[in-house]
């Protein structure tokens, strides 16, 4: 067994991990010192998620030891693992949904002692102060969007001033902006000797975050970067060696590298919208009333061509949930008008909309998109029950039924034992496929993507943007809302900024446009 | 209960269809296995009791099945269990907790025993019969109103709200009977009798009436409308995710009151049939509280509706049997609850178990 480097924080020792079929973690050993931010990268499945599920009492590995200060430890629960000083944001959120802000923060502490609000809001204060963000502390933390989530849990790991922070993808849902304050935050915290663990798919975020780069590959690690090395080096340099790492000796698919690096330029789309028709979608003064701790939308309008993709930015938690759920008739104008190629659509449901040819991909898979108790055939068809041929005169067949699933998970490449399997029980990937599947496969003529790539993995990612592209290249009018710029500007034909609810403007995809956008999200400029 | 509930689920939506001869054996090991386990502790508490289980068991079995007046008495009392099983089904699969069943079918049966007895003389048998029916379904649907209306416009929990009906619904009954539509030629406070000859036919000359063909078929027609068409499956998504109804386009306002009404209906109906097979009129006080047994017996079944029919006769068997082996052998009649309650924590138990082995198997 190798010796820890003294003086570590964190110390892994030969760690091995199996789960069934499957080596996690094989032979592990990293050190993580004080002071320094330590990435982590690697492809899904690489043994990330396992190696931080360990060091978060999540886990026991199977064989080897964590050391602490280079002393042993055995990490049985999450709640140990916090008394040793690690705190944990990880990528999915852990929150109770029903319980607010400051009721989450305060879980886990002293459990006798009566609860008292005031010392609590004087640390939350702080701690949003520290992260530069708004949060009501006494909304209802499931009535937060995505991202206002991962900011409370990032408030919580951040709770007790912790010896390890170990972030785990933390920078998905952020603005440009937001990813720098983050960076800020985690170089103020490194400098006060906290050891930060972090963990990206992005390399350009490694490149500017890091002091030391490790590489896991299927279970192992197969190189790391220090500080000398990764100052000696230019970025590209950097990127090459690290791709190497990760796709091993094997070519790796050019586009994954390109998708990772998040400038796949050839990804960009010809722009062929043909603007002398009229638009197909006009959306006209909409104003939205919302529950607390939602962002209603605020006057908002726009309009949309047949084969244009308009992407919506914005950080998470600015209303773009409402602008989904509106155009797709989950959720009523309050005022303001919706027309739909010269009909009004205002006071139309999601049925009607629908026979109309409205499509809503949303970003709650499972949550609101699929029913996770029920198979996959059910799932497929979910949103057409009563609609012949699948029913005749009211009553199903589920010969067709099921016989139609196996058609499209073949065509799909939905990877699911069997049609009669539950959905919950696949992958977010294979669950995103089916919603494609669902909400593409038929006359569409409007389609409304709401995070498509939130939670996948390359592939997968790859696979939903193409279908995007393909929605634009048949003539379909796309609105794609997304928290990654990159994706915006791919795929994009113009790209209207929310911020607060309100659309502060449109911007066409040109050079200029990530310059205006961040300011845009910002509430800096009003276009 | 959190396995059993999933399982009702999971198995709520296709039917199986296809050679699984080997899933269902094991469904009915999983359903064998706890019946043997409770019939076994049961066996033991018997014998704490100062009573002999298999004395006890044989006698319950011999009079509550294998003897023709046991089982004319079980089938009479499985039609009205049956109608509340049918109306349980279609809630629970649903996702609408109705549990205010007593006062669906007490209101109801109170209704009908004043109904019947005034339209008797003036319209013809069948005709009484018929409107009987349709006053009891309009009176079970009436009285989950205001549950529904509460849970879809405020989103108020039904369990609460059905319970609270449900006590107020046998009071009501009681202040009827008492009250309006007391027959005074009696001194016991009761409604006016419906004669025995204008009461629900009885089948090849026993004293079973033919509510009981009713009642299966209610349950039958209720097995395939929540899993083989489109409404029932509606009815099924709004129960497993509502989100995901709205989402999908489903009217969830209107699918509710509609469960309510349905599930809530057929329990009324379950008061008429007794009351036009067996009874005749309503006492004061009397309240057989037939809604909360029927409960685990539908949860025991998963919702299914053949399971369903297997278990209100199994329990319908231990109850009159029980009933006699009271008078005879001195085991308290609620010895048949125990049994109930026992089948569900061993029911709940080798599902747990079976949970636990497939997951290591698949791993």
């Amino acid at each position: 067994m190798q010796r820890a480097t003294p003086g570590t924080a964190v110390s892994v020792r030969s760690v091995t991990k199996r789960f069934p079929g499957v080596v996690a973690n094989d032979e592990v050993s990293i050190d993580f010192l004080p002071g320094e931010i330590h990435v982590l990268l690697g492809e899904n499945g690489a043994g990330k998620s396992t190696l931080i599920g360990m060091l978060a009492g999540m886990q026991q590995p199977d064989s080897g030891e964590i050391r602490i200060k280079d002393k042993p430890v055995r990490i049985g629960s999450p709640r140990e693992s916090l008394n040793l000083g690690i705190g944990t944001v990880f990528q999915h959120v852990l929150l109770v949904p029903t319980l607010t802000v400051i009721e989450n923060l305060m879980l886990g502490g002293p459990r006798w002692r009566l609860l008292d609000h005031a010392p609590v809001l004087k640390r939350f204060q702080e701690l949003s102060d520290l992260l530069g963000v708004r949060l009501d502390p006494d909304a209802q933390v499931g009535r937060l969007a995505l991202g206002e989530q991962q900011q409370v849990e990032i408030m919580r790991a951040l709770w007790r001033g912790e010896n390890v922070l170990i972030l785990d993808e933390p920078t998905s849902m952020l603005t440009p902006q937001g990813v720098r304050d983050l960076g800020a935050v985690m170089k103020r915290l490194r400098d006060k000797g906290v050891a930060i663990i972090f963990i990206t798919h992005k390399l350009a975020e490694a490149y500017e975050f890091g002091d030391r780069i490790s590489v896991l590959r299927l279970g192992r690690l197969v190189g790391q970067l220090d500080k000398a090395r990764l100052k000696s080096m230019t970025e590209a340099q950097i990127t090459d060696e690290v791709l190497r790492l990760m796709f091993g000796g094997q070519k790796a698919d050019r586009r994954d590298a390109e998708t990772l690096l998040g400038r796949g330029v050839h990804l960009k789309r010809a722009q062929q919208v043909d603007r002398t028709k009229p638009p197909v979608l006009m959306v006209k003064g909409v104003s939205t009333l919302a529950d607390r701790g939602e962002c209603p939308l605020t006057d908002v309008s726009f309009e949309l061509w047949s084969g244009e993709v308009l992407g919506i930015a914005g950080v998470d938690g600015n209303g773009q949930k409402h602008l989904a759920e509106m155009l797709a008739g989950q959720r009523s104008a309050a005022s303001g008008s919706i027309l739909f190629a010269g009909h009004d659509v205002t006071q139309e449901g999601v049925a009607e909309r629908r026979r109309h040819g409205f499509r809503y991909i949303t970003d709650e898979r499972l949550g609101e998109g699929t029913v996770g108790a029920f198979s996959v055939a059910t799932n497929l068809v979910v949103k057409e029950i009563g609609v012949p041929p699948l029913w005749q005169r009211g009553v199903s067949r589920w010969g067709l039924i099921h016989s139609h699933a196996r058609d499209q998970i073949k065509r799909h490449d939905i990877r699911t034992p069997s049609e009669r399997t539950p959905i919950g029980r696949l992958s977010g990937g294979n669950i995103q496929k089916a919603l494609l599947a669902r909400e593409l496969n038929v006359a569409g003529r409007l389609v409304i993507f709401n995070k498509p790539t939130y939670g996948l993995d390359l592939h997968n990612i790859r696979l939903a943007r193409d279908r995007i592209v393909e929605c634009a290249e048949r003539g379909l009018a796309t609105v794609l809302i997304s928290t990654e710029l990159d994706e915006l500007l791919a795929l994009s034909d113009r790209i209207a900024v929310m911020f607060r609810g309100r659309l502060t403007g449109i911007v066409p995809n040109e050079d200029n446009a990530e310059r205006r956008i961040g300011l845009l999200m910002t509430g800096a400029e009003a276009a | 209960m959190s396995a059993t509930q999933d399982a009702a689920r999971s198995e709520g939506v296709p039917p199986l269809s296809a050679g699984r001869g080997r899933v269902v054996a094991a469904a009915i090991a999983r359903v064998l296995l706890p019946i043997l386990l409770a019939l076994g502790v049961g066996a033991v508490i018997l014998l704490l009791l100062g009573a002999n289980p298999v004395s006890y068991y044989a006698f319950v079995f011999k009079r509550g099945l294998f003897s023709w007046l046991g089982l004319q008495a079980t089938l009479t009392r499985m039609a009205p269990l049956l109608m509340i099983a049918a109306g349980l089904i279609v809630a629970f699969r649903a996702g609408i907790w109705n549990l205010g069943a007593d006062g669906q079918f007490l209101l109801s049966a109170v209704i009908t025993a004043a109904l019947g007895p005034a339209l008797i003389g003036t319209l013809p048998d069948w005709l009484t019969i018929l409107i009987c029916f349709l006053v009891a379904g309009a009176v079970g649907a009436a009285w989950s109103v205001i549950p529904a209306f509460l849970k879809v416009r405020y989103g108020i929990n039904e369990i609460i709200s059905t319970l609270m009906m449900s006590f107020l619904g046998i009071s009501f009954a009681n202040v009827l009977v008492k009250l309006v539509f007391f027959d005074p030629g009696t001194t016991v406070p009761q409604t006016r009798t419906l004669p025995v000859e204008d009461r629900l036919p009885r089948l090849f000359g026993s004293t079973i009436h033919s509510g009981i063909l009713l009642a299966l078929a209610a349950v039958l027609i209720v097995h395939f409308v929540m899993t083989r068409t489109s409404f029932g499956l509606k009815l099924c998504v709004v129960g497993a995710n509502p989100r995901a109804a709205i989402h999908a386009g489903l009217d969830v306002g209107r699918l509710t009151y509609a469960t309510f009404a349905i599930s809530a209906g057929l329990i009324g109906l379950g008061g008429a049939v007794d009351i036009l097979g067996v009874w005749g009129s309503v006492r004061a006080d009397w309240n057989p509280s037939f809604g909360l047994l029927v409960v685990p017996l539908v949860f025991l079944a998963r919702f299914h509706g053949v399971a369903t029919i297997a278990f209100v006769m199994f329990f319908a068997v231990l109850q009159i049997g029980g009933e006699s082996a009271a008078v005879r052998l001195g085991v308290p009649t609620f010895y048949t609850l125990v049994l109930v309650a026992l089948l569900l924590i061993f029911l709940a138990l080798v599902e747990y178990l079976d949970y636990r082995r497939q997951a290591r198997t698949r791993s």
